[in-house]
């Protein structure tokens, strides 16, 4: 094992890699505000591919423009590019907002978004514009995590303004499910909280089938919930480790939406890891009775009860089981804690992110015990392809993207997270609270107990 | 519900026009046109997309890594670049591959990048491309190793080719690189050009060893998704012809550096591929002819034309007796699909070639083409070449390296003489043509170059066709709007389509599209009434 390691840690070049590009976290988020346009401002192909990237998983339309790049606009600049581009973006959807990610390429050539907003809208001084929300996000400084955080933050930052106070809750869920998003939600109003969940791509992400063609689909959060954001009692933030980009290279004043809000406009801050697990779930519906001062309703606590019952019943499929884990740190994280929770060794967690505390993290929320646990962040997937021989997993955990390893060594892959291109419904799967728990539980549990029948000498069909 | 049939094309066109800002509306006129039965209309194509109007296009690197390199499964390809560009084009495409061993290589499930970092930009990324290079050859020990720019790193200056040529030296192996960085073209197919300049300079006539065939033939232009080259493979076989190589589906680079000692060459895909037939003529004597293998009919015509070239009787014979074997079964499965499928309407949006050459297996369905158009075509593809001349060189295609090629001093042979290239051409076979996709539609359909996002929404709400052909991108739109849609890049993961047992896959699949019942239930029952309720209230 220390020898893989060793190998591995020189490579340069990153094989199969296990993160995606910056842009698209930002889109994901544009795409959960309500009435909002992206636009991509550098060459198309970029917009083209990460069209493509988020249909092929969501299964919905996903219209991202583009300012559309020449060569001569490396050389100028994009200003001509921008205004023709956001010309025609109000002129074909009139949207309330259009969100605007910036690409390496034109962040490379310096391109200050913030002036040509700026100008555009001197340029259309009395008109009715849109609200113009900027993120900038060039993937040579991080994956589309830290594209997906930066973007929450500066929708934040630049809409939150002070007004009356209000009882709203902000929960800022990250990067989870439209299905995740819909619990929440769910979760919200059987408190009977005020609330906000930024971003909410639930709908936008995840629509039924309409009577007449939206060309901005209905739903998202709704920009006057992010301005009120500042006045809320409290947020909620899922994820602790989060925005590498921020904590690089932006000011040290806030790293994420959450911190920005407590420092700016003193609304306290709860950080916590995604709640998978019973304990991770716990701490969230903890939270939200001691920000409302309502007890969990029943229904979610008996939720939890079948959940905990399932944990007993399921224990003897589990326990002890081997499992390589990956995807984006934080969901690997609560992945990691979730599986000791149920009694499953992760052998292996990994992670393209480059945070570099996954490590210190997943030691704090498992106390430690897995002295002998692979955590590596910064990894691609041809290095675990290296290391898993020796790792004897019996279950991987992870996207699609995997798939590979798993069928290599012929074990069972459980898929969740981003992208699944490989399996029918991603939208609507669940990870998070009672509810997500209990379907990741009987995922894992039932893919553990199909290897063991198909493996079986004998065809039992009581297991 | 299909009285929108009628729809007056140019009441479409104008009604959709009046929706764009006028400097738009004016552009996109002159890429929308009416089809007129006899004349051939001039189309624009190949001209950037206006920022901001979504497009189906893709990017220079795309269409040179993606299609043309991605399925030759003994080059290693290592883009060069930051992450994403590498990631989203690692396998998407559904090309297969079909190694003739365990052992022999296949890189094509790798997605290698430099995976640049800021460090990198700054300082730039040669050292760190050099190190990768090391580090895949140490891997992989592979023959080719293929290097792809992407956008940053043509801003940054890092010098592919020099580095290419360095390490070249330094590992023996075969190194090029690719200029394909993404804005340097207005689609894919300046990524085309790309891939088929480097690949004639470096790879195309690097081993003389000669190859057995009676009949030697090149395919170019296809690509293997869902296994067509498989099919194609069967039916070279069973007729007698020798397929030394195929640009690029189920391809290998050792294949490419035989593909010299061919006497035709084939080209399916014209606009991707067209330039490379046009370098080997050039410079070994290999004439080229426009074949079609999507379409039962399409595939007998195209074989006899290969038949017709080599003048051997035997071959002839063979390939009737083929034809006549194989399209008794196609015939027998058609026959009982084809009463559900009469008369029904198809759109179709893709690629180079793909929209005109699937109008063949509608036209064989008893399908109507409404409305097609492509991605990343030129005028030529629409009008034929006929029109290569007056097409208009702007700033883009003059970005795009033209090649000098010169006749091999050594292995230029002519495969035919004069006279005799002359006398096929009398008996109907043309050489170096492409009569395009206009030429085929009927008076009346709109031919409709870069469809935007919009214009499509617009087609399928005024038309409602049965069945729209388009990719990925488009495929939740329309079909949120009731329409069903049939992707034709990746094939819905079904397929094969080309050649005769292609065509029946096909033939099925649409069945079970136009006849599913599914598409009555998009609306609730008390939905439907309030439908109703408001369409009498207009
Ligand atoms: S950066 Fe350039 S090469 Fe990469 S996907 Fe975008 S347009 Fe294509
Ligand atoms: S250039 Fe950057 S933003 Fe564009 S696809 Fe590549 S990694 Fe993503």
């Amino acid at each position: 094992m220390e020898l893989a390691i060793k190998k591995t840690e020189t490579f340069t070049s990153t094989r199969n890699a296990c993160k995606l590009c910056s842009p698209l976290g930002a889109s994901l988020v544009f795409k959960g505000i309500e009435g909002c346009i992206p636009m991509i401002h550098g060459s198309q192909g970029c917009a083209t591919y990460i069209r493509r990237y988020m249909i092929s998983h969501y299964k919905e339309p996903v219209d991202i423009a583009s300012s559309n790049f020449s060569e001569e606009t490396t050389i100028y600049g994009g200003n001509k590019n921008f205004c023709t581009g956001i010309d025609n973006v109000r002129h074909m959807y009139n949207p309330a907002v259009i969100g605007i990610a910036s690409t390496c390429l034109s962040e490379t050539i310096g391109e200050d978004i913030p002036r040509l907003i700026r100008e555009y809208a001197q340029l259309h001084e009395g008109e009715q514009i849109p609200v113009f929300i900027h993120a900038s996000t060039p993937s040579y400084q991080g994956s589309h995590m830290d594209g997906f955080h930066e973007t929450v933050l500066s929708a934040v930052a630049s809409l939150a303004n002070e007004g009356a106070t209000s009882k709203q809750i902000n929960i800022f869920s990250g990067f989870i499910s439209p299905a995740d998003i819909r619990y929440i939600k769910e979760i919200c109003d059987d408190f009977g909280v005020e609330y906000m969940v930024f971003p909410d791509y639930s709908d936008t992400l995840d629509n039924p089938h309409w009577k007449d063609y939206q060309l901005i689909p209905e739903g998202g959060t709704p920009v006057a919930q992010i301005q009120n954001a500042a006045n809320a009692i409290a947020s909620i933030e899922f994820g602790t480790i989060m925005n590498k980009l921020v904590s690089t290279s932006k000011s040290s004043v806030a790293h994420t939406a959450g911190e920005w809000l407590e420092k700016h406009h003193s609304v306290p801050n709860t950080r916590m890891p995604l709640p998978i697990g019973i304990e991770a779930s716990d701490v969230f519906f903890k939270t939200l009775e001691t920000i409302s001062g309502i007890p969990t309703p029943r229904h979610h606590a008996r939720e939890r009860g079948r959940l905990v019952d399932a944990y007993v019943d399921g224990h003897k499929y589990v326990f002890g089981k081997r499992a390589i884990v990956f995807g984006e740190e934080d969901m690997v994280l609560s992945m990691v804690a979730f599986l000791h929770e149920i009694g499953i060794e992760t052998v292996l967690a990994g992670s393209g992110g480059e945070s570099n505390s996954l490590k210190k993290e997943i030691d704090a929320l498992t106390s430690g015990l897995y002295p002998n646990m692979i955590v590596m962040n910064n990894l691609d997937f041809e290095t675990i392809n290296e290391m898993v021989d020796e790792l004897k997993p019996d279950i991987f955990i992870g996207n699609s993207k995997g798939y590979y390893i798993a069928r290599r060594l012929k074990k069972p892959i459980v898929r969740i997270g981003f992208p699944i291109h490989d399996r029918f419904g991603a939208q609507r799967l669940h990870h998070i609270g009672y509810r997500g728990t209990q379907e990741l539980f009987d995922r894992i549990v039932n893919a553990l107990i199909e290897y063991k029948q198909e493996h079986s000498p004998v065809g039992y069909k009581y297991i | 519900m299909k009285t929108k049939v009628t729809m007056d094309p140019e009441r479409w066109k104008a009604e959709v026009l009046t929706k764009y800002p006028s400097k738009v509306a004016k552009k996109r006129a002159k890429s929308i046109v009416v089809n007129e039965g006899d004349e051939v209309k001039q189309i624009q194509a190949n001209i950037r997309t206006i920022p901001g109007i979504i497009t189906q296009r893709g990017c220079t690197y795309a269409g040179c890594k993606g299609v043309v390199l991605g399925p030759t499964r003994d080059i290693i390809n290592l883009v060069h670049g930051p992450i994403g560009c590498s990631f989203y084009a690692w396998l998407t495409r559904r090309n297969q591959t079909l190694p003739p061993t365990e052992d022999s290589p296949n890189f094509m499930m790798y997605s290698f990048s430099t995976d640049m970092q800021d460090s990198n930009i700054v300082f730039g990324g040669e050292t760190k491309l050099k190190q990768a290079i090391r580090e895949a050859f140490e891997i992989f020990k592979p023959k080719n190793i293929g290097i792809f720019s992407t956008c940053p790193v043509g801003l940054i200056g890092d010098d592919v080719h020099a580095v290419a040529r360095e390490m070249k030296a330094e590992l023996g192996i075969n190194i090029f690189g690719f200029s394909c960085e993404g804005y340097k073209g207005v689609s894919q197919s300046a990524g085309h050009h790309i891939a088929n300049n480097q690949i004639f300079k470096h790879v195309v006539g690097l081993n003389d060893t000669p190859v057995e065939g009676k009949f030697k033939v090149n395919l170019l232009g296809e690509y293997n998704i869902g296994g067509d080259a498989f099919e194609l493979e069967r039916i070279f076989e069973k007729v007698g012809i020798t397929l030394i190589s195929t640009f690029s589906g189920n391809s290998t680079i050792d294949s490419f550096e035989l593909a010299h000692h061919a006497d035709l060459n084939m080209i399916m895909c014209h606009r991707s591929i067209n330039y490379l037939a046009e370098m080997m003529e050039t410079k070994f004597g290999i004439p080229w002819i426009k074949v079609n293998f999507i379409g039962a009919d399409a595939t007998a015509k195209s074989l006899r034309k290969i038949a017709q070239y080599f003048g051997d009787a035997g071959l002839a014979a063979k390939v009737e007796e083929v034809i006549a074997e194989e399209m008794a079964l196609v015939a027998k499965e058609l026959e009982s699909i084809k009463a559900r499928t009469q008369d029904k309407t198809a759109m179709m949006f893709v690629g180079g070639s793909r929209a005109h050459h699937y109008q063949e297996l509608f036209n064989e369905l008893g399908m109507k083409t409404l409305s097609a158009g492509y991605e990343f075509g030129h005028r030529d593809d629409y009008e034929g070449r006929r029109v290569i001349p007056t097409i208009q060189v702007d700033a883009d295609s003059r970005n795009i390296e033209e090649i000098h090629v010169e006749a091999d001093p050594t292995r230029y042979k002519p495969r035919k003489t004069e006279a005799e290239l002359k006398a096929l051409e009398e008996q109907g076979l043309k050489f170096s043509e492409y009569e395009g996709m206009m030429t085929e539609m009927e008076k009346g359909a709109l031919v409709i170059d870069d469809i935007s996002h919009y214009e499509m929404e617009k087609l399928v709400e005024m038309y409602e066709p049965d069945v729209f052909c388009a990719g990925i991108k488009e495929k939740y739109c329309v079909q949120k709007m009731g329409i069903p849609l049939k992707q034709l890049h990746s094939y819905d993961y079904g397929g094969p389509y080309a050649g005769f047992e292609g065509a029946v896959n096909f033939y099925k699949d649409i069945d079970m599209i136009v006849s599913t019942s599914i598409w009555k239930m998009v609306k609730a029952p008390w939905q439907k009434e309030s439908v109703i309720e408001a369409e009498y209230a207009l």
